[in-house]
C-alpha cells in the first residue's frame, strides 16, 4: 500500500506514517503514541513535536465515541461527483482523540445529532482504495 | 494616539465574475484607485507585498510581475499567503517593514481571479486548505468546515438558521448601496431562509460567491504621511494568531480560537477594548463566521452573538456596526483581494467618506480577516487624528 490508496481522492503517495492504510486494510483504525511523553495524535504522526522524537507505538480506536458536529455537504469537490450527498462528523473518543469522517449512509440523516454514539468501521471503498466511516 | 505608520491611500477594483481583465490588470485598477490624489512617483515606493493564493493562478511567483506592472522594480517585491487573510497579512508585514525603520513607504496589492475556475475544481482548490491527507480524502470544502461549526454553535447556544439569515439581510442591504460589491441584490428573510441548502445548515445566501477582484493599500511612515496626505489614518494594533489546520485538532468549534488571540493582541497593542470599536469590518464568508466574529471579538458575549443581529445592532446606525459595506457576503470574497478592500472600508469610514452608510463620529475601527476555517487571524485597530 501507499497513502494514496487511503480516501476516495488522496493527494499524497509517499509517507513514514503509511502503516496507517496498512492497518486499515486489517480493519483497524490507528493513531499513534510518543513513547517518550505518552501524548496521544490522532491524525497520527510518527514525530512527536513537543520531544522532537521519532519514536512512537500505534494504538487502535474502536471504541464508541460522542458525535461532536456534523454537516451533509451537497456539493463536493471534483472526485465526490457520486458520493454526494454525503454527511461529515467530527467524533470525540474515549481514547482521547477527535475523528473527522464520513457518517455512515445507513443511518437516516434526520437522526443524526450531537452526542449520539457512533465507532469507527474501516471500509474497502473498491479493490484498491480503503477508508473508514462512522456507524452506530 | 500611537502615530508611527499610517494608511494613506486605499483602493480596490469592482468585485464580480468574469471581470475580463488580467491579474496584473486587476492589480494596476486597485493600485491606481488607491494612489488617487497622492503625486506619489512609482520610484518613491520602497518596498511592495504582493498577496494571495497560489492555485488559481498559472502565473509562477506573481510578485514581480505586479512590481514590474506597476513600476517599482527595482524596489524589494515579495509574495505573501494567508490564502483569504494574505492581504492584512501583507498589511502587518507592512507595518513592520516601516516600524523597523527599513522602509518609509509600502504598497500592498492583494488579488485573486477565480471565475476561470470551474466551480467543482475551486471547491477542490479550496477544500485542500484543510488537511490534504487526512480530511480532504472524506471530501471536506470550506463551507463544509464552516457548517461544521454552525451545527456546533447551534447545538450549544440555541443559535437560529433566523439569525444566520438576518446576518445576510444586513449585508444585502449595505452590498446594494455598494457600487463595487459582486451581488447587488437585497435580499429579504424569506428568500434567504427557502434558499437551497449548500450543506447543513448552511444554505445558498449563507455563503458568499467566488469572484474576481484586487485591492490596494499604501503605507507611510508618519514623517512621509504627513507630506502625502492630512488624512492619515493610523494602524494602533495588529494582532495575528494560527489555529491547527486539521479541524479535529482544535478544542473548540464553537468559536475560532485563532481570532480570540489575534484580537487580545491587537487590543492589547492599540490600549483600546471591543466597546471602543465604533465600526468594524469582519470576515463573513458564511453567516455564521459573522456571528462567530461578534463573540470572538468582544461585540458579543460567548453564545451571545446571534442576538446582536436579533436586536439590529450591528446596522450603521447601531451599537456596533459591522461589515457596512455589503461584506464578503455581498461585496464578494476575492480571497487575495478581500483583506485590502477590508482595510479601504474602514479608512473610509475614518475619513467620513462613506455616505448612506456613513458611521456617525467613527474615530476607531477594527479590520478582523480570517484565513481558511478559522486557520490564520487577523485583527488590525485603525485610529484616525
Ligand atoms: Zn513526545
Amino acid at each position: 500500500m501507499d497513502f494514496g490508496n487511503f480516501g476516495v481522492v488522496n493527494f499524497t503517495k509517499q509517507a513514514k506514517s503509511v502503516a496507517f492504510v496498512d492497518y486499515l486494510a486489517e480493519g483497524k483504525l490507528m493513531g499513534t503514541v510518543c513513547k517518550k511523553c505518552g501524548k496521544k495524535y490522532f491524525p497520527p504522526r510518527m514525530d512527536c513535536a513537543q520531544c522532537l522524537d521519532s519514536e512512537v507505538e500505534w494504538f487502535e480506536i474502536n471504541s464508541k465515541g460522542k458525535l461532536i458536529t456534523h454537516s451533509t455537504v451537497n456539493f463536493g469537490p471534483s472526485g465526490f461527483e457520486e458520493v454526494q450527498p454525503y454527511t461529515l462528523g467530527i467524533v470525540e473518543f474515549p481514547e482521547g482523540v477527535r475523528v473527522l469522517a464520513k457518517i455512515s449512509k445507513k443511518i437516516d440523516p434526520a437522526t443524526i445529532k450531537a452526542g449520539m454514539e457512533l465507532r469507527p468501521v474501516p471500509q474497502k471503498l473498491n479493490e484498491e482504495r480503503l477508508t473508514y466511516e462512522f456507524e452506530v | 494616539m500611537k502615530e508611527d505608520v499610517a494608511v494613506i491611500g486605499v483602493g480596490q477594483t469592482n468585485f464580480t465574475r468574469d471581470c475580463g481583465m488580467s491579474v496584473r490588470e486587476l492589480c494596476f485598477e486597485a493600485y491606481k484607485d488607491a494612489a488617487q490624489g497622492l503625486n506619489l512617483d512609482p520610484k518613491d515606493v520602497d518596498a511592495s507585498i504582493i498577496a494571495s493564493a497560489p492555485e488559481y493562478d498559472k502565473q509562477r511567483t506573481p510578485a514581480a510581475l505586479v512590481s514590474e506592472y506597476l513600476g517599482f522594480s527595482p524596489s524589494p517585491t515579495f509574495y505573501l499567503e494567508t490564502v483569504c487573510s494574505s492581504g492584512t497579512t501583507g498589511v502587518r508585514v507592512g507595518y513592520s517593514l516601516i516600524k523597523s525603520g527599513l522602509h518609509d513607504i509600502v504598497v500592498m496589492v492583494g488579488f485573486q481571479k477565480m471565475s476561470e475556475l470551474d466551480s467543482r475544481i475551486a471547491a477542490q482548490v479550496m477544500g485542500r486548505g484543510d488537511d490534504t491527507m487526512f480530511s480532504s480524502p472524506f471530501g471536506t470544502t470550506m463551507p463544509g468546515g464552516h457548517a461544521l461549526y454552525a451545527q456546533a454553535h447551534m447545538d450549544a447556544f440555541g443559535t437560529s438558521e433566523e439569525q444566520m439569515a438576518k446576518i445576510r439581510v444586513k449585508n444585502s442591504f449595505y452590498g446594494s448601496q455598494n457600487p463595487k460589491a459582486n451581488y447587488k441584490k437585497r435580499l429579504d428573510l424569506e428568500s434567504c431562509m427557502n434558499a437551497d441548502l449548500v450543506c447543513t445548515p448552511l444554505k445558498k445566501f449563507d455563503c458568499c460567491a467566488n469572484c474576481d477582484g484586487a485591492s490596494a493599500v499604501i503605507l507611510a511612515s508618519a514623517d512621509k504621511a504627513r507630506k502625502y496626505t492630512d488624512k492619515p489614518i493610523w494602524i494602533m494594533g495588529t494582532g495575528m494568531a494560527t489555529s491547527e489546520l486539521n479541524w479535529s485538532s482544535r478544542a473548540s468549534l464553537t468559536n475560532f480560537d485563532s481570532v480570540r488571540n489575534a484580537a487580545k493582541s491587537a487590543y492589547e497593542m492599540a490600549g483600546v477594548g471591543p466597546e471602543d470599536i465604533n465600526v468594524a469590518e469582519v470576515h463573513d464568508c458564511f453567516t455564521i463566521s459573522e456571528i462567530l466574529a461578534y463573540e470572538d471579538l468582544g461585540f458579543a458575549k460567548t453564545g451571545e452573538g446571534g442576538k446582536l443581529i436579533d436586536e439590529e445592532a450591528t446596522y450603521h446606525t447601531g451599537r456596533i456596526p459591522v461589515n457596512v459595506d455589503g461584506g464578503l457576503l455581498s461585496k464578494g470574497h476575492p480571497i487575495g483581494g478581500t483583506g485590502g478592500s477590508q482595510v479601504r472600508t474602514i479608512v473610509q469610514q475614518l475619513r467620513e467618506e462613506c455616505g448612506d452608510s456613513q458611521v456617525k463620529d467613527a474615530k476607531i475601527g477594527l479590520v478582523q480577516n480570517v484565513g481558511g476555517v478559522g486557520t490564520y487571524a487577523n485583527v488590525i485597530i485603525f485610529g484616525r487624528d
